[in-house]
């Protein structure tokens, strides 16, 4: 007889492995990129290529030469970041300033601490945001979309997005409804179809929700983190809006607008970056939900997800210890509750 | 549907035998019979080389509070009593006896017939149930009559009989159930006697509708008793996740079941009290699922206690040619096994034969943080910190982070997408912090 194997229960395994997960967020992301190169055409295309390609040599030469440890890169969490930081700069950036970024994301917030898991903050979102605080002009000069088989080809250079237009617009001293009723404003339809100026991937609404509900089904990203990020934004827009409406965007335009649903269903689901538990992931995605309005209404850039996600991250190793889940049987008083039963009384006898 | 509310798991439930009818194999030549089987003390062997035995024979006492008597399995001749290798991996002596003929002890009753009427009184009960060395069957192999002894400051209020079976392949249980129902049920009404207690509840999932049914119909006229069913989940056939489910109650950590007025039996281990009982039959056999991918004639066997595993798989067709872990009990809980020439023993549920592809664990990646061990944990633990712990050799953290209350049902390991072997350190981290107890308490 042959030899047998012989380990520790379990002896059966879950399907959904880290490359599984990894693989499917990149097919979540697929719809936003269709819709990316649809209204930027090859450019975004370009972007997204040189930042996938650039991301997985870093994390590749790191591996190998630095480190010195068996490679990861097929793992598809490079792909992921790769795709991420595309997905938030604008499509006519620079192939170097890309690959800038590239290094940050990847060498620097994931292989520094050691790769994968280690990371406390998301890569995506620390390159972007190095991009944005080192090249300002270059990350906030958006291209006009130009369908690929649109007719009419605009001349403008640099199409508005709804957070900047009505940032620009406050600032002027304008109110909100002269603002909204300015022909070059997005506005709802816009921000839903992607047929504005933005990041390449923030653009669509309905692609990134139609990307989420993969996730979901595919049960990648629980509930937890993006109805309490997305319900904490609402309300405090609400409650802006309905106090002034004249001064706050509407709180459906506010949802829509800007990178809230790249950053609520790709990036503040992260799981390496977020809170383990339920309640502590509800936390983050209160906090994460207030700092974005904050920042965006009162902050020095008109949207404020990438630094609101951030700074959440830092807050991830306290709620993780502040929020432990409920232990079983630490409720001494539940030992002896009334028992309900349907069928019958105490005595059916 | 009721079920427990914190963590679970489900796994694909692969219960392809099923529908298989529990099939009584021809006996074997020799058994091996393990002095202990049960948990608490060894027995004292009562037996020894060339004394002749009958089936049911008493062949070891168990002499301390916590522990149970051994019966022949078979008639015929003490061979030895040697050392054998057994599922813990250990070596245990055990009595091996040659089998000759059939002849079973003369107070046995070896009719079929079901008696349904019940004349012991509670003391009796016990008594009866002790000197046939009645065991819990779902696995854990506890003394059953310790375990009806209730503390005096205690009460018990309700019976919980568990026909969960929430472990992937296994169906011993279920087929007891749809088979032997009516002594199931019996064998309710006889622990609910010895307990003095008012009402009973049979917990069982609703993947088995027929087990459901056939329990409902037959505790029709008994209104004290009460089949409920539950929505599948792992590991619901935990004594503690099994009394949250029925009936909303939490053990407290730490303590028994009993705190909570709850006394749990499994469904074989009712049967086996109605045998011994009605029947004055001694724990000799029991059902096992012999079960696997690949193996020709997965089914439920009546196996006489002491039948070497080797002897069980050649009835179910003999083992695959692709076989690469044999697994003692479910894929969740079982243990895999180092050798086909062990016997089967009284906690033995299920012989799982696992092919190469599926007995290798997947690749482990770095923790994700993805949090998905934390969901699973049906203890509310914090699974991965507890083996980072353990890891770092970390005990007194561990200890408190609770790491005594893990329960081993391998949730966390399961549904790991790095593939972390979480259970393996907190196993380890159980052993060490309990040394650590127990040295202090010394002290």
């Amino acid at each position: 007889m042959s030899l047998l194997t012989v380990s520790g229960s379990p002896h059966v395994h879950a399907q959904q492995d880290v490359k599984g997960i990894m693989y499917d967020v990149v097919i979540a992301l697929i719809p936003a990129t269709i819709i990316a190169i649809y209204f930027f055409g090859l450019d975004s295309a370009r972007v997204i290529f040189i930042s996938i390609a650039s991301c997985l040599f870093f994390e590749w030469a790191i591996q190998k030469y630095l480190l010195k440890r068996p490679n990861t890169v097929t793992d598809g969490s490079a792909i992921v970041t790769g795709i991420l930081l595309a997905f938030n700069v604008p499509s006519n950036l620079p192939a170097y300033m890309i690959i800038f970024g590239a290094l940050v994301a990847i060498g620097i917030a994931k292989m520094s601490f050691g790769g994968l898991g280690k990371n406390p903050f998301n890569p995506a979102l620390i390159g972007r945001v190095f991009l944005l605080i080192s090249f300002p002009v270059q990350m906030t000069t958006w291209p006009v979309p130009q369908p690929l088989f649109g007719s009419e080809i605009a001349d403008a250079l640099s199409g508005p997005t709804t957070l900047g237009f009505y940032r620009e617009g406050i600032m002027a001293g304008k109110t909100v409804s002269e603002i909204i009723t300015s022909p070059d404003y997005p506005g709802i339809v816009k921000d839903l179809t992607g047929d504005q100026g933005g990041s390449l991937g923030e653009m669509s609404a309905i692609a990134l929700l139609l990307g989420a509900f993969y996730l979901f089904i595919k049960r990648v990203i629980s509930w937890h983190i993006p109805v309490s990020f997305i319900g904490t934004a609402f309300i405090f827009a609400g409650i802006l809006w309905s106090v002034n409406p004249e001064g706050y965007l509407d709180p459906i335009t506010s949802m829509l607008a800007g990178g809230l649903m790249l950053g609520v269903f790709f990036m503040a689901t992260d799981m390496v970056t977020t809170p383990m538990s339920r309640k502590g992931q509800i936390v983050f995605g209160v906090g994460a939900g207030l700092l974005t309005i904050i920042i965006r209404n009162w902050g020095a850039y008109p949207e404020g997800i990438s630094f609101a996600i951030l700074i959440m991250n830092a807050f991830t190793p306290l709620l993780n210890k502040a929020f432990k889940p409920k232990r079983f049987g630490s409720a001494e008083l539940k030992a002896t509750a009334k028992v309900k039963s349907k069928s019958m009384a105490y005595g059916k006898a | 549907m009721k079920t427990f509310k914190l963590g679970g798991v489900h796994p694909e439930e692969s219960k392809i035998t099923a529908e298989k009818q529990i099939i009584s194999i021809p006996l074997p030549q020799k058994v091996s019979i393990p002095l202990s089987q049960s948990l608490g003390a060894p027995s004292n062997l009562l037996v020894e080389k060339g004394s002749l035995v009958k089936v049911g024979q008493l062949i070891a006492k168990g002499e301390s509070f916590i522990s149970s008597d051994v019966h022949s399995s078979v008639s015929g001749k003490v061979m030895k009593v040697e050392d054998i290798v057994d599922s813990t991996g250990y070596r245990k002596p055990a009595v091996v006896i040659e089998v000759e003929g059939d002849e079973w002890d003369g107070g046995i009753n070896k009719s079929q017939d079901v008696v349904t009427d019940i004349t012991l009184t509670g003391e009796e009960i016990i008594k009866r149930i002790k000197d046939c060395g009645i065991v819990g069957m779902g696995g854990a192999t506890f003394p059953t009559h310790v375990k009806m002894m209730v503390p005096k400051d205690k009460e018990a209020e309700f019976l919980i009989i568990n026909g969960v079976e929430c472990e992937p392949y296994l169906t011993a249980d279920h087929r007891v159930m749809v088979e032997h129902g009516l002594e199931v049920i019996t064998g309710i009404r006889i622990l609910m006697r010895a307990l003095n207690v008012k009402r009973a509840f049979i917990g069982i999932e609703n993947n088995k509708p027929d087990a459901i049914d056939n329990l409902s119909k037959l505790s029709a006229s008994y209104p004290e008793i009460e089949v409920i069913p539950l929505k599948v989940k792992y590991p619901q056939g935990g004594e503690k996740q099994l009394i949250k489910a029925i009936t909303g109650r939490e053990v407290p950590s730490g303590k028994l079941p009993i705190e909570t007025g709850c006394i749990v039996q499994n469904v074989g281990t009712a049967l086996a009290v109605y045998e011994a009982v009605q029947k004055n039959k001694p724990l000799i056999d029991r059902i096992v699922t012999v079960t696997g991918p690949s193996l020709q004639n997965a089914g439920n066997f009546r196996v006489r206690i002491g039948t070497s595993i080797e002897y069980l798989v050649e009835q179910a067709g003999g083992l695959p040619t692709d076989t690469g872990k044999v697994v003692g009990g479910g894929p969740m809980m079982g243990k895999s096994l180092v050798t086909l020439e062990m016997p089967i023993v009284k906690g033995t549920s299920g012989i799982l034969i696992l092919p190469h592809q599926h007995s290798r664990r997947v690749p482990v990646f770095n923790c994700i943080r993805c949090g998905r061990c934390i969901s699973a944990c049906p203890i509310g633990l914090q699974p991965m910190y507890l083996a980072q712990l353990i890891e770092n050799e970390i005990y007194d953290v561990a200890e408190k982070e609770n790491i005594m209350d893990c329960m081993e049902c391998g949730s966390c390991h399961y549904t790991c997408p790095s593939g972390r072997p979480i259970l393996d350190y907190v196993r380890l981290g159980k052993n060490k912090v309990g040394n650590i107890i127990r040295n202090r308490v010394k002290k």
